[in-house]
């Protein structure tokens, strides 16, 4: 069972009480971008096994988006942290390459 | 006129916990900035209370505020009250960025008591109800089941727990079944 903990309300949140939200991270290629930008924004995802980050909603609960960074395969959780960012922020980052050393995923690293 | 009744009408049932709901409560949620005086002004003015830090609920029988959300508070008044109450503090909150809404009558309340009411909730909230995890001052909002759901404690024996209306005879009938007699799993 995935538990994370919300970084607005601090409660460790059980996965019913949470709505996936898909990949994080997604820069966004609207009006005047080429076709091939639009087409990647909205269609092409990672599915990667290993570290990767996710849009999670506390929606039984405070009704906030969060980020979490966690492995795919081990269902380790490194940390979650606020959505109002463009990328994890470093702390996050660190607590990855602490357990996962030489991870990449998209521009992070 | 016509005479406003809850959801349920003060049904009640008797098993390892009593579960009653609770009639009607005037309830108006309010959504701002927390840290704003004006906001905490408003907010002593209906309620007598401060503003409630992270999942705090700050409630006196049928007055209070509970925390919701890091911008949205629930205030608890009296029914009778809750039209002047909402208009005393749209008028305090005007030229704030802030915005208070009655919604009395889209929720229902019921209250779980005895001494099993922690293992009544905890059968149908995935959240941790040991006396040292949750306490009488605090506030959770989660999913009862399958709807979505908030509660408190009112003493160290008794739930407050609030459901949207249309949800109110699913929750009361959820209850029901958690509180059956013979039904104590003994974890907390």
């Amino acid at each position: 069972m995935l538990i994370l903990n919300c970084p607005y309300c601090s409660v460790a949140a059980e996965e019913t009480e949470l709505a996936a939200g898909g990949e994080a991270h997604l820069k966004r290629f609207g009006p005047d971008s080429s076709d091939e930008d639009f087409h990647d924004y909205l269609f092409m995802r990672e599915n990667p096994k290993g570290v990767h980050f996710e849009r999670w909603r506390h929606a039984n609960g405070c009704g906030k988006w969060f980020h979490a960074a966690r492995c795919t395969q081990t269902l380790e959780v490194f940390g979650t942290y606020p959505a109002q960012t463009t990328e994890p922020p470093q702390e996050i980052k660190d607590a990855i390459t602490a357990k996962r050393p030489g991870w990449s995923r998209r521009d992070f690293s | 006129m016509s005479e406003p009744i809850s959801a349920l009408n003060h049904a009640s049932y008797d098993g390892i916990a009593r579960v009653t709901e609770c009639g009607l409560q005037g309830m108006i949620t309010l959504r701002g900035d927390l840290s704003d005086k004006v906001l905490a002004k408003a907010i002593r003015d209906a309620t007598g209370q401060k503003v409630p830090g992270l999942r705090e609920a700050l409630v006196k029988g049928d007055t209070g505020v509970c925390w919701m959300s890091t911008d949205e508070l629930l205030v608890l008044v009296p029914y009778a009250e809750v039209e002047a109450k909402l208009a005393a503090m749209t008028n305090a909150l005007s030229g704030t960025h802030a915005l208070a809404v009655n919604v009395s009558d889209a929720r229902a309340v019921f209250s779980i008591s005895g001494a099993s009411a922690r293992e009544v909730l905890g059968k149908v909230a995935p959240v941790e109800l040991s006396a040292e995890a949750f306490q009488p001052g605090q506030i959770r909002r989660s999913r009862l089941a399958q709807v979505a759901g908030a509660f408190w404690m009112d003493d160290a024996e008794t739930f407050r727990v609030v459901c949207f209306r249309s949800a109110a005879d699913y929750v009361f009938k959820l209850l029901k079944v958690a509180a059956q007699p013979g039904s104590e799993v003994g974890v907390y």
